[in-house]
This record gives structure tokens, C-alpha cells and sequence, in this order.
């Protein structure tokens, strides 16, 4: 690890104490901590030195890569991930080729027990020509460099849960982190892509208590996924009241009134876009009209269309219907058919008592 | 549970699979029950008419769902709570959004919802006139002694999802996904149980109706 703490190197960059504080006081309220931790964050953070980290993609499309670095202005967050020693990302390293895997071994040689190895993207397991680095299958690569990690922090969802590539028919039998990695701990951080200052904020969270923050049954950071987009939207109210958008254009769509009937799958999805939002929290997507897709929780390429509400049913329910009619007409009319029978058949047999039955009895007197 | 990875894919069996089999079920066996109603038939009726069928078999469909004097005096307890039960249990199903939407994608049909904590109160208004129900049924000898499994049977499945909805609605039991999942598999259960237990009143109550007043506006006789 380097020896250069955080904080040298955030003043470096031009962040102030001042900014440097407002940032862990955000940072201390987003993880749920009370005030009087603000000063321990601080200290950490301040004295906390560059941990090496590996950074492996694998099954992706560069967008968690990029919803992390393409900020328009520089941002703490921006500045935290700076600060780490990535020693390793084929995207953003300059190193190729045989320097570049030489670079990852180094740092794992160098920080052997003690490094981070981030995975986004999803690992094939059908054939492990799907996907290579430098000859290497992702899951080779994925087991050799976790060997020697600390702890591996899955962004995106196609490393937490298998995302995109895992969608039906799934053609690369592609993979999350998390089923393949057991002996170490794995954190997910999904979103498609993830929140920027999730992505550092649970860098932070390790920074500071060298540990990994507390996971849901998911693998998801209690901290910033604990909540439904549901409850801290700011169209609940209209959710509540009863207030609908039914197309994306009508009245309650420029009234700003709740999604839900678009097909908003914010009830079902755990993440923190509504309080943290985008874009240096400019917006989010419930904010820019458009209901949520769901895309922090697994499979959400399969949970059916991203425009049907949440409580209508996904499979094909008409044809099911329409087989069951057809069953229920032939079925109805089978055993309408079978009581007639039986009807008539008691009436046939039925057998009516005259007087001389009575008399049989009487003679029997 | 093993057969799911986690509560997103009970989720999604719930809304799909398990959805298009109980609807099966359920539209199986109405049509069953109502086409041996219909078939079974009736023996002719070679009397002249009196008067017409079904001005008078319509109308008292409608006149029957208010309980005659006697049946109050006798037990008023039943009609009021019935009466209660029936009405908040209505709005829970007619009004509140997301079921709109879910009879708008099967029938094409829509109309406003009422708001969300409105129907929240009638969900527990409903539940207690269920549970008032039940402890009436178990404290009331006759009724008691007359009760079978069915009764029972009947009045769990009924609850079950007023009870599951109200505990997603709050989100009472995490993750959501689960606490949805469980409300709907437990209008699943009672979809499936609908056809071949009392419940099916809901369907026949108004073939029984129209058919009591058919007759007597054959007979001329006013209903």
C-alpha cells in the first residue's frame, strides 16, 4: 500500500478541510450513523492509506466504469476513487498486453491478502471462449485474482446478479460473482449502472472501518440499499392520493403524478436513487418522468415488460385463459352429460309402491 | 425456499406460472359448476303464464341483497357484520389502483381508484368483520354445530389475502418482492378454491335470484 493518506491527497487535488468535512458528514448520515461518528469517519478516511485495487471486467459494457469517471466536475467522490491504488483496469490503465497482466500480478503479489478485487460484468460458464483477457478465461482470471484478495466488491449488476448477459436464453451461461465466490466476502453494488457515490461511498465505508459494511439477503449494503425507490419517491404523495399518469404525455404526467401505472417498478427495487439521485444530484429517472426499471435487483431483464404495473401478471395469462374455456366448456358439458344420465337412469329404475305391496305386508301379518 | 434463488424469482413465478394455473383452475371449474346448474334443466312448465320472467327474475336479483325483516330480527349480527364484510371487501378489490390495473390488462375495463389509505381502512375493517364472523361461528352453538371444514376452509382462504395485502401494502415484511409474492399467491389459493367451495355464491347467487324471481313473475305473484 502507498503510504500517502487520503486526506494528503485529496488537499493535493485542491479539496479544502472544509469541503473534506462536509463530504464525511454525508457521507456518516448516508450510512446511517449518528453525528458523533462524523469526527471518526473523518479520521479514518484522513489516515487511511491507499489500498490496492484490482479491477477485473469481464461480461460488461463499460457503463459502471463510466457512471464513475464521467462526472462533469470533479466530486470527492470522483477524488476518493483517484486516491486507490487501481492497479489494474483494462479500460482506464495505459499499460497493454503482457505489461498490463504483469501489473496485476505485481499488485497482487505486492498486497497479498489485503487488496480489493472489483468484478463488473458477468462470467460465462457455457464456453470460455465468450469472453478472454490476454488468453485468459474470466474465470480463471476470477479465481486467480480473488486468491489473495481481502474482499471482492461486485459493481454493477451483471457482477452482483448476472445482469444482461444472464437474461433469457442466457447464451454464455453467464454467471455473478457471488455464485462462484464463496470463501471470501463479496459485496454487491448493483444498478445498471450503480450510484457513483455508492460505488465510493462503500470504497469509503471500507476505508474507514476496514471492514465491509452490513449486507442485505441480496449481498447489497444495507447502507445505501435498505430502502425502496417507493418509499423515498418524491411522487409517493400522488401514489397515496390515488394520482396517476397514464400515458407519458397526459395530464398527470406533466403534473409530476405517480408512475406506477407506467409500469414504475420502484415498490419492488432497493436502491438510492431517490434520495442520492444522478449527475451530481441533478435528477433521477422517476425525477425526469420515466418509471423505475428495477435494475439494482436480480433478473430484472426477465420480471416482464418495464412498462406493465407491478401487480398485473407476466405470463401469457390470454392463452391460458383461452384453453382453460375451451377445457371448462368440454368439461361442463361432459359432466352436464353424465347427471343427465344418471337423472334419467333413477327415473327409469325408480320403481313405484302400489297397494298390493302393501297387502304383501299385511298377508305377512 | 429452494426452488427459488431469491425473492424476485418468487415474485416472478407468482405473477406468471402459478398465475396462468390458477386461473386455469378457476375457469375450469366455474364453468363446470355453472354448466351443470344450466344443463340439469327443468321439466316444462305447460301452465299458461301470468305474468313475465325476466323483468321480475332482474329485479330481484337486486331487492334480494336486502335482507327481509325477518332474517334481521332473527339474526342481525350476521347481516350487519355481512353487510359490512361485502362493502369494505369491494372497495379493497374494485378500488384500489393496483388491482384497476390488473382487471384493465385482463378485461380492457378501467375506472378511478379511491386513495390509497382510504383503502387501506377498509382492509382492516374487513378483517375485523371477518374475524367478528368467525368468532360468531365459533361461539354460536347452532352455527357452530352446523359448521364444517368447508366453513373454515372458506374463511382462511378469504382472509389470507386481505391479511397479505395489508402486510405488502405496509410493507411489513421484507423484502418487498416477498410480501407481494405472498399476496398473490394467496389470491392463487383462492382462486383455485373459488369453484368447488361456497365461495362460488359469488357466481350463483344471481342465477338463484334471477331463477326465485322468474317463477313468481310467471305466477304473477310480485316480488
Amino acid at each position: 500500500m502507498n503510504k500517502q493518506t487520503l486526506f494528503k491527497s485529496l488537499q493535493q487535488q485542491g479539496v479544502t478541510r472544509r469541503g473534506f468535512m462536509k463530504y464525511c458528514t454525508a457521507l456518516t448520515s448516508l450510512m446511517a450513523l449518528p453525528p458523533s461518528m462524523i469526527p471518526i469517519v473523518a479520521n479514518a478516511l484522513e489516515t487511511a492509506k491507499r489500498p490496492s485495487v484490482i479491477w477485473l471486467s469481464f461480461q460488461e459494457c463499460t457503463g459502471c466504469t463510466e457512471s464513475l469517471t464521467r462526472s462533469h466536475s470533479p466530486t470527492v467522490e470522483g477524488l476518493i476513487f483517484d486516491h486507490i491504488s487501481l492497479d489494474y483496469h483494462h479500460t482506464l490503465q495505459a499499460a497493454s498486453g503482457d505489461a498490463a497482466e504483469h501489473a496485476r500480478e505485481q499488485a497482487m503479489k505486492d498486497n497479498y491478502g489485503k487488496y480489493l478485487v472489483v468484478v463488473d460484468g458477468s462470467i460465462p460458464l457455457a464456453d470460455p471462449g465468450y469472453s478472454t483477457i490476454a488468453g485468459i478465461s474470466n474465470l480463471d482470471m476470477l479465481n486467480e485474482t480473488v486468491a489473495g484478495a481481502a474482499a471482492v466488491i461486485a459493481v454493477g449488476t451483471c457482477s452482483a446478479y448476472g445482469g444482461l448477459p444472464h437474461a433469457a436464453p442466457n447464451p454464455t451461461g453467464a454467471v455473478s460473482v457471488s455464485s462462484l465466490i464463496t470463501d471470501k466476502p463479496v459485496i454487491n453494488v448493483p444498478g445498471c449502472p450503480p450510484i457513483p457515490t455508492v460505488i465510493s461511498g462503500v470504497l469509503a465505508h471500507y476505508l474507514t472501518f476496514g471492514s465491509i459494511p452490513e449486507l442485505d439477503e441480496l449481498g447489497r449494503p444495507k447502507v445505501f440499499y435498505g430502502q425502496s425507490i417507493h418509499d423515498r419517491c418524491y411522487r409517493r404523495p400522488f401514489y397515496d392520493k390515488g394520482l396517476f399518469a397514464e400515458t407519458f404525455d397526459d395530464e398527470g404526467a406533466k403534473k409530476g403524478w405517480c408512475l406506477y401505472r407506467l409500469g414504475c417498478k420502484g415498490p419492488m427495487t432497493y436502491n438510492a436513487c431517490a434520495t442520492l439521485k444522478w449527475n451530481q444530484q441533478t435528477s433521477w429517472p422517476v425525477e425526469s418522468g420515466h418509471g423505475c426499471l428495477g435494475c439494482s435487483e436480480p433478473n430484472f431483464w426477465d420480471a416482464g415488460s418495464f412498462y406493465k404495473a407491478l401487480s398485473i401478471p407476466d405470463g401469457d395469462y390470454a392463452k391460458a385463459a383461452g384453453y382453460a374455456v375451451a377445457a371448462g366448456v368440454a368439461l361442463g358439458a361432459a359432466a352436464g352429460f353424465v347427471n343427465q344420465k344418471t337423472k334419467s337412469a333413477a327415473v327409469s329404475q325408480h320403481s313405484t309402491v302400489s297397494v298390493d305391496d302393501f297387502a304383501v305386508n299385511k298377508d305377512k301379518k | 425456499m429452494e426452488m427459488f434463488s431469491n425473492a424476485n424469482d418468487f415474485l416472478l413465478w407468482v405473477r406468471g406460472d402459478a398465475f396462468n394455473i390458477a386461473l386455469t383452475i378457476l375457469i375450469i371449474g366455474v364453468f363446470i359448476r355453472v354448466m351443470e346448474i344450466f344443463l340439469l334443466g327443468r321439466k316444462n312448465d305447460f301452465s299458461e303464464p301470468r305474468g313475465t320472467e325476466w323483468g321480475p327474475g332482474l329485479k330481484n336479483i337486486v331487492t334480494r341483497s336486502v335482507a327481509d325483516n325477518g332474517t334481521f330480527k332473527r339474526a342481525p349480527f350476521v347481516v350487519v357484520v355481512g353487510y359490512i364484510w361485502h362493502i369494505c371487501f369491494f372497495i379493497v378489490l374494485l378500488f384500489f389502483v393496483p388491482h384497476i390495473e390488473l382487471i384493465n390488462a385482463m378485461l380492457g375495463i378501467k375506472w378511478p381508484g379511491l386513495a390509497s389509505q382510504f383503502v387501506d381502512a377498509a382492509t382492516v375493517v374487513a378483517m375485523v368483520a371477518l374475524l367478528a364472523m368467525l368468532w360468531h361461528r365459533l361461539t354460536h352453538p347452532v352455527l357452530k354445530f352446523l359448521s364444517t371444514y368447508e366453513d373454515y376452509l372458506v374463511w382462511f382462504v378469504t382472509f389470507l389475502p386481505l391479511l397479505t395485502g395489508y402486510i405488502a401494502f405496509h410493507r411489513m415484511i421484507a423484502p418487498y418482492p416477498m410480501a407481494l409474492g405472498l399476496h398473490i399467491l394467496s389470491v392463487e389459493i383462492l382462486m383455485v378454491v373459488f369453484p368447488f367451495t361456497k365461495l362460488m355464491h359469488a357466481i350463483t347467487l344471481f342465477i338463484a335470484r334471477w331463477y326465485t324471481g322468474a317463477m313468481m313473475g310467471r305466477k304473477g305473484i310480485e316480488s
